[in-house]
């Protein structure tokens, strides 16, 4: 099938820090040569390139629906990335050390997005039950999440589950202004435009944030911090994202003037109706 | 580029978030409307002829950006090419908006970013890291200081 390949290389060779990144071998085929490939892994993609320096990559391999397994093999330092099917490939990388084997096998392990999703909803429910009931919830085990392969038996295997369908929690919004604490980010399904979220009491949302992000601002500017030193300000961000979000939804265009307020540090000065570029 | 064909069609094949019949038109000059079953999966859209079990395509919804068009339209572009969009036809403006909601937040990128915000907000609510629970709070993806603005 197609695939938006000139995305998928931008992506890849994207200078935000991978999740990641260093030589592993791979094997052509079954029959094949091993070939020595940089590898990055970003989000749920796994990239090879020819080497650090490419442009493109080689290749990709999709992490979704895959176990992650030590081998027994003539290789030391080999693992393996397995799908289920019958004529599904699986992709056994010999890594160059102990500590990069392991490294690569718990982030493979955990890269796909249905595991960033349960945990996602997970902190979700959390958030809202310390919001609603004023203590954390009572500690259970979180589900459908894999453990580390182990290293006794040398062949563990991680296999991943599917989250099961859990009502989300949903902390609506009060309509009273004040200091409330926000509500939480928009879910996946959209609210319905006249939800909890229309225009009277986005207003009020909108003013909310707007006095934080005015607080915030200046409390940046007399503290003189570098901006990657401040540690705030990705939930300023993500306050100043969901902000211009919502008005969005509620069909308004143009200019958020919370986000001219960030100042050049910031990418922004226009109301960035979609997450923003990473 | 190489990519695991079989596993991709493997994840066409699973529950969707979202799934209708649209109107889609690709990027390239002179293009035409036609009627896809678009199916909303992780962080990808595929695409079939409505008759078909085989995507004819997919896209990669990462750093990407969602575009309200009139009417009851709406396109999604890539960062690396802003003008090249794919342009998708609703029904109604409701399930436009229904859809620009869910593609806004289907990348992997965003549920990172929004991970990072849970766990920001429930330490300081509780003190405690949420991310402990799971053996995951060294890890550098889900660091604040890894974030660029």
């Amino acid at each position: 099938m197609k695939l938006n390949e000139r995305s998928l290389a931008f992506y890849a060779t994207c200078n935000t820090p991978a999740d990641n990144a260093g030589f592993l071998y791979k094997k052509g085929g079954r029959h094949a040569a091993y070939h020595r490939r940089w590898f990055v892994l970003r989000g749920n993609m796994l990239f090879y390139f020819e080497d650090a320096a490419s442009r493109e990559p080689v290749g990709v391999i999709i992490l979704e629906g895959c176990a992650v397994e030590l081998v027994e093999a003539a290789e030391e330092f080999a693992f393996a990335v397995r799908f289920a099917g019958s004529r599904a490939r699986t992709y056994v990388l010999v890594a160059e050390s102990q500590a990069a084997m392991e490294g690569w096998v718990k982030a493979l392990s955990r890269a796909s997005f249905d595991y960033l999703r349960v945990v996602v909803r997970e902190l979700e429910q959390q958030l809202a039950a310390v919001r609603a009931g004023g203590g954390p919830p009572p500690a259970h085990r979180p589900r459908a999440l894999p453990s580390l392969p182990s290293k006794e038996n040398g062949c563990a295997v991680w296999n991943a589950e599917t989250p099961a369908a859990s009502a989300s929690v949903r902390a609506n919004p009060s309509s009273r202004p004040g200091p409330e604490p926000p509500p939480l980010p928009p879910r996946r399904r959209a609210s319905a435009p006249n939800g909890p979220l229309d225009s009277a009491s986005f207003a009020q949302l909108h003013e909310w944030y707007g006095q934080e992000v005015r607080a915030l601002r200046s409390q940046w500017l007399s503290s003189q911090a570098q901006p990657s030193e401040v540690p705030w300000w990705p939930v300023l961000n993500h306050r100043a994202e969901v902000c211009c979000w919502q008005q969005a939804l509620a069909g308004a265009t143009g200019t958020c003037e919370h986000w001219s307020r960030l100042g050049p540090t910031w990418s922004g000065g226009q109301a960035v109706l979609h997450h923003t570029w990473a | 580029m190489r990519y695991n064909d079989k596993e991709l069609q493997a994840l066409s094949r699973q529950p969707a978030e979202m799934a209708a019949e649209l109107g889609m038109r690709g990027p390239k000059k002179g293009s035409v409307v036609k009627r896809r079953l678009v199916k909303l999966v992780v962080n990808f859209l595929f695409y079939f002829r409505t008759d078909e079990a085989e995507p004819i395509g997919a896209l990669l919804l990462e750093h990407c950006r969602v575009i309200h068009e009139e009417p009851n339209s709406f396109s999604i572009s890539f960062l690396e090419d802003p003008e090249r969009k794919y342009h998708f036809e609703c029904c109604s403006e409701e399930q436009c908006q229904q859809w620009m909601a869910a593609l806004r937040q289907a990348s992997y990128e965003f549920m990172r970013r929004s991970l990072i915000f849970y766990r920001n907000e429930i330490q300081k609510m509780t003190g405690k890291d949420p991310l402990e629970q799971y053996g995951i709070s060294e890890e550098a993806r889900f660091q604040l200081s890894g974030l660029k603005a």
